[in-house]
């Protein structure tokens, strides 16, 4: 209970002292979490749409494999992005090791299925209510997808949400590709895992109540500026 | 007058899971008027409709429209789909489909607002609509792009007398502005209000059908007769 409280106030030193390593290392948290966040979105987001609304052969066994790789486990995903940028990998010659995009690549890797997945449960639902209107109207399959993603924003933002918490909190895998360098890939989770091994209980529960907080103002801020409380727009 | 018609249907069938839900059937409908659907439950009304509008597939026969291009057909479904929209984007949703400029949709979105009755609720969420509401939006989103041909099923069939007068006063404007009406309803008194036509349906095949002046005067068979009385016909 102690070191809670001590960690409290380690967080509140932190903030309030405007401390310049916290500044640099919850920025970098940020900068590559939504990074990640939007190349998954723009990529699950769809994928999960067209999954609602397609019939192919091996449509089921697909969706099945996204919602398996829910579960990847994230240090087997460090794991295999780091073979693939090392410098005998096949992606070697980019240097992208021990680099924010090596982090951001690994995150990708991780929150695309969640996003996806989240995404394909509430489209089909809402695909299942509009599927004759839009079948009535000779619509493309574009614009049937176009209007799920644009009427379903508000559960697309549910499941990004998902997503960006699955990816700020992450550490196994990002540790492994970005090496949790000072001043290059040093991002709140490595360093709370740092601290921790330091023995440092205080400051490592400081940085992870920063954490909570960064996750809970992004969650607010999205929700407040893509106004999904509002009405009609006409 | 509808160029689309004559519409006929040669030896259509529909069979689903294996079980016929219509046919083996002949049908032509004629260029002008209002034809009304009747029939008791399961006896294919719906499937009729949604095969003449093109949105079930038929187990075998064919069904052919006078013009190489089918008139443009718009359907009302029983239970109103609305988008999870604002009201005038519910009603402008076709017309943007079709890339129209957008004042001319502002026009008519506030054209159909007003003649509908929902002009202050332009900009109200449909999803907060009235059943009534909801289906004279859903009719006027299907009359907004002008169609040769309006497909019902069942409007009025959860409406009060009220919504039900104001439902039938719009489609006899229609109709006498040109539009062809297609409605299946088990509404015996609404089929004499509104019918020039009269199909009746029983287990899945077209029992009778002819003028409806002719029909409810002289029904000629017994089921027609004993389902004008209301007495059950299975």
């Amino acid at each position: 209970m102690i070191e809670i409280l001590d960690g409290l106030k380690a967080a509140f030193l932190l903030v309030v002292g405007f401390d310049a390593e916290l500044w640099e290392i919850s920025l970098r948290s940020l900068r590559v979490t939504l990074s990640a966040l939007v190349i998954a979105s723009v990529i699950a987001i769809p994928l999960g749409t067209y999954l609602a609304v397609q019939r192919f052969r091996y449509r089921r066994f697909v969706i099945s494999m996204i919602n398996a790789l829910m579960g990847l486990p994230p240090v087997v995903v460090g794991l295999v992005v780091y073979i693939l940028l090392s410098r005998s990998g096949p992606f070697g010659v980019l240097n992208l090791l021990f680099t924010p995009t090596a982090m951001i690549i690994a995150q990708v890797v991780i929150i695309t299925p969640v996003i996806a997945s989240i995404a394909h449960q509430s489209m089909r639902e809402l695909w299942a209510e509009y599927h004759d209107l839009l079948i009535s109207l000779n619509t493309t399959k574009r614009q049937r997808i176009l209007t799920l993603i644009f009427d379903g924003r508000r559960n697309l933002l549910t499941a990004a949400l998902a997503g960006f918490g699955r990816a700020i909190g992450e550490v196994g895998a990002i540790m492994i590709v970005g090496g949790n360098i000072d001043h290059a890939t040093r991002v709140l989770t490595t360093a709370i895992a740092l601290e921790t091994g330091k023995g440092d209980f205080a400051l490592a529960l400081g940085l992870g109540f920063v954490l909570i907080g960064i996750a809970m103002i992004v969650n607010l801020a999205i929700h407040t500026l893509s106004r999904t409380e509002r009405e009609g727009r006409w | 007058m509808s160029a689309a018609f004559p519409l006929t249907l040669q030896g259509v069938h529909v069979r689903r899971q294996g079980r016929s839900l219509l046919g083996p059937l002949e049908l032509t409908l004629g260029q002008k008027g209002t034809t009304i659907v009747v029939g008791p439950n399961g006896s294919g009304k719906t499937t009729l409709l949604r095969v003449m509008h093109g949105i079930e597939r038929v187990s075998r026969g064919e069904v052919t429209w006078a013009r190489e291009n089918p008139a443009k057909h718009a359907f009302v479904f029983q239970t109103p789909i609305v988008l999870r929209r604002s009201v005038a984007d519910n009603l402008a949703y076709p017309l943007t489909l079709l890339g129209t400029p957008k004042h001319e949709v502002r026009q008519a979105v506030d054209y159909w607002l007003l003649r509908i009755g929902l002009d202050a609720a332009g900009n109200n969420q449909a999803t907060r609509l009235s059943g009534g509401e909801r289906q004279k939006l859903a009719i006027a989103r299907a009359l907004i792009r002008k169609p040769d041909v309006l497909f019902l099923d069942e409007p009025c069939s959860n409406l009060d007398g009220h919504a039900t007068r104001e439902i039938e006063a719009l489609l006899q404007e229609q109709a006498k502005a040109g539009t062809r009406l297609v409605m299946a309803t088990h509404d015996m008194g609404q089929a004499r209000r509104l019918a020039t036509d009269l199909v009746f349906l029983l287990d899945g095949k077209v029992h009778q059908n002819g003028p409806a002046d002719a029909l409810f005067a002289n029904p000629g068979t017994g089921s027609l007769a004993a389902f004008l009385r209301g007495d059950i016909v299975t």
